[in-house]
């Protein structure tokens, strides 16, 4: 597949669909020769991965995939309506005029999306592009998936015994995404933030922008969202369990183990708190760095921040808001918990 | 990746998604709940093909905004990855692999956890029971609830590296990647010859032997089995009902 992606010269499709284009490489007919041959060697294929390695890793990369496509697609949905429907004034009334004052506005507002993380990138991304100030976007995408209701009522169900859990996960949250936004106000640079040239889709009605924005935004959140669940599944597979339940007596390498591993798994954010529930080993400080960190940068995330906000801009944020989510949890964890 | 083939891949993986919501091949990778999303995400995409089709239809050259602005397959570099949608799309329609099984569930410690209560048990011989449930009252009630009644109990059998065999049934609360095993150990008349990965109802009793998993040290109890049939995968592969 990699070589038909590598001989598509970077002006394929110049020309407008539809019209004859002599020794170029036209995509439609590359991706239905590349269907027909692989329906063609399904049967090769098929031994080939039938080890249990194999189809363990299959299954998880599937299921991360399944998991996240319809939040993925609610994300994209609501972005495509922000971006057709709201004009950009809307965003400068309703947020205060002061970007310091915005952040923790923003970050607040990211408890209303209800959904995990896959939703709140392509509408932080629209935020971006309809003139929100980034710092105030950064918050938002940074706490929507951690305090929505869904997500504290599912903490809340998975540690029926720490209601205090859901407390400090709410406010470790709310506050990192804060700080992070303040961070980017005062050191952010806006050339770091280079989202990936757009087309435009005004000229076209509003239901051809509508689908147009949809189509973008599915194909290419969704592309890093295969490399995020790649990731995820191989990690997954490789790293024996066994080797992290060593960590969890000592209580700072527990806490880094467990933030590290959030960051490893790239668990949807609904789902987070029963796999730290049953972490029971560990400290409930070093369970609250797995549920703060997670929501905020693991690998499915960081290869989506990529392709929403730039290469440039996710090296610099991710370690920027794991180091952060980490110090915060902890600090959180040993006045509330 | 022109717009031609962008809808294209949407139309699969929209075909693809309503195909396993619909059979109920999405159980095995993702909970029940999700089900109805994933039907309407389904849709979306699909809608999505159609409508960039619609869209893309040939026109009149005049009026034909696309002229201007070019296909939009090369003014920036989204079309690269999108080509990795391909994967998931030929994993669920070409190989669709199984459930988690054996394999993942001795690699991953036992997830049980001690249950919120004990409820009274319901009159009946034998007791049906699920994995957790018996596993949960047998290591944190120490059994009391479950002495002297006949279980019956159902799950995969999976073997350790000493060919010991379990009886495994995977705990899940949204998708797989999260999905975690509990696990009792078979003694007692246990069938000769166990495949992995086949599901099995056992009958049997209460046994105080326990063990330790290797894994994480977590408690794994036995049950003296007195009877065992072969059966098949339930349609739903996971227990998603013992955290709520």
């Amino acid at each position: 597949m990699s070589t038909t992606t590598k001989a598509a010269p970077p002006g394929a499709g110049r020309r407008a669909a539809g019209e004859p284009r002599g020794g170029r490489f036209d995509s439609s007919l590359g991706l239905i020769m590349l269907l027909v041959l692989v329906v063609m060697a399904q049967g090769p294929i098929r031994r080939a991965l039938s080890a249990p390695v194999t189809q363990s890793w299959m299954t998880v990369f599937v299921a991360v995939v399944l998991q996240a496509l319809p939040f993925l697609v609610l994300g994209v949905l609501l972005s495509a309506l922000i971006a057709v429907f709201v004009p950009p004034s809307f965003f400068a009334r309703a947020l205060p005029r002061r970007p310091a004052l915005a952040v923790p506005v923003a970050g607040v507002a990211g408890a209303v999306l209800p959904g995990c993380e896959c939703a709140s990138v392509p509408v932080a991304g629209v935020l971006v592009r309809r003139g929100v100030t980034p710092a105030a976007a950064l918050a938002f995408v940074l706490s929507a998936p951690a305090i929505n209701p869904i997500v504290l009522t599912a903490t809340a169900v998975a540690f029926p015994r720490d209601p205090e859990m859901v407390l400090a996960r709410f406010v470790a949250s709310l506050l990192v995404a804060c700080a992070m936004g303040w961070l980017w106000q005062r050191l952010g640079r806006a050339d770091w933030l280079r989202p990936p040239a757009r087309p435009s889709f005004h000229g076209h009605g509003r239901g051809a922008a509508f689908w147009a924005s949809v189509r973008h935004d599915v194909m290419h959140a969704g592309g890093f969202l295969v490399v995020g669940a790649m990731a995820a599944a191989t990690l997954k597979a490789v790293v024996p369990a066994s080797r992290l339940h060593g960590a969890a007596d000592d209580p700072v390498v527990s806490i880094l183990a467990l933030a590290v591993l959030a960051v490893l798994l790239s668990i949807c954010s609904e789902a987070d708190a029963f796999v730290a529930a049953s972490l029971s080993q560990f400290s409930l400080t070093a369970r609250l760095a797995f549920l703060v960190v997670g929501p905020m940068i693991d690998l499915k995330l960081f290869a989506m921040q990529t392709g929403t906000f730039g290469r440039g801009f996710a090296l610099r944020f991710a370690p920027a808001t794991f180091v952060l989510a980490l110090l915060m949890s902890v600090l959180v964890g040993a006045v509330l918990l | 990746m022109n717009r031609k083939a962008q809808a294209i891949v949407l139309f699969l993986i929209g075909g693809a998604v309503l195909r396993a919501g619909f059979t109920g091949l999405c159980l095995r990778y993702v909970k029940a709940g999700l089900r109805p999303l994933l039907l309407a995400a389904g849709v979306v995409l699909i809608a999505a093909a159609v409508a960039t089709l619609w869209y893309e239809r040939p026109r009149t050259a005049d009026g034909d905004p696309r002229r201007e602005e070019g296909d939009d397959g090369h003014s920036h570099r989204e079309p690269r990855v999108s080509w990795l949608l391909v994967l998931p799309l030929f994993a669920l329609i070409l190989v669709a692999p199984p459930a988690l099984g054996s394999y993942t569930a001795m690699h991953t410690g036992t997830a049980l956890q001690r249950p919120w209560g004990f409820p009274a048990l319901p009159a009946g011989d034998p007791l049906k029971l699920d994995v957790a449930d018996y596993a949960g009252r047998a290591v944190y009630d120490h059994g009391r609830s479950l002495e002297h009644r006949r279980v019956e109990v159902t799950g995969f059998i999976a073997l350790d590296g000493h060919g010991a065999p379990y009886l495994v049934r995977m705990a899940l609360n949204c998708c797989a990647a999260d999905a975690q095993p509990v696990k009792i150990g078979l003694i007692g008349r246990i069938p000769p010859v166990l495949q992995p990965d086949t599901w099995l109802q056992v009958t049997g009793t209460y046994t105080r032997k326990r063990t330790k998993d290797p894994v994480d040290g977590g408690a794994i109890p036995y049950l003296e089995v007195s009877g065992s049939r072969p059966v098949p995968a339930p349609h739903d592969p996971y227990d998603e009902s013992w955290n709520g």
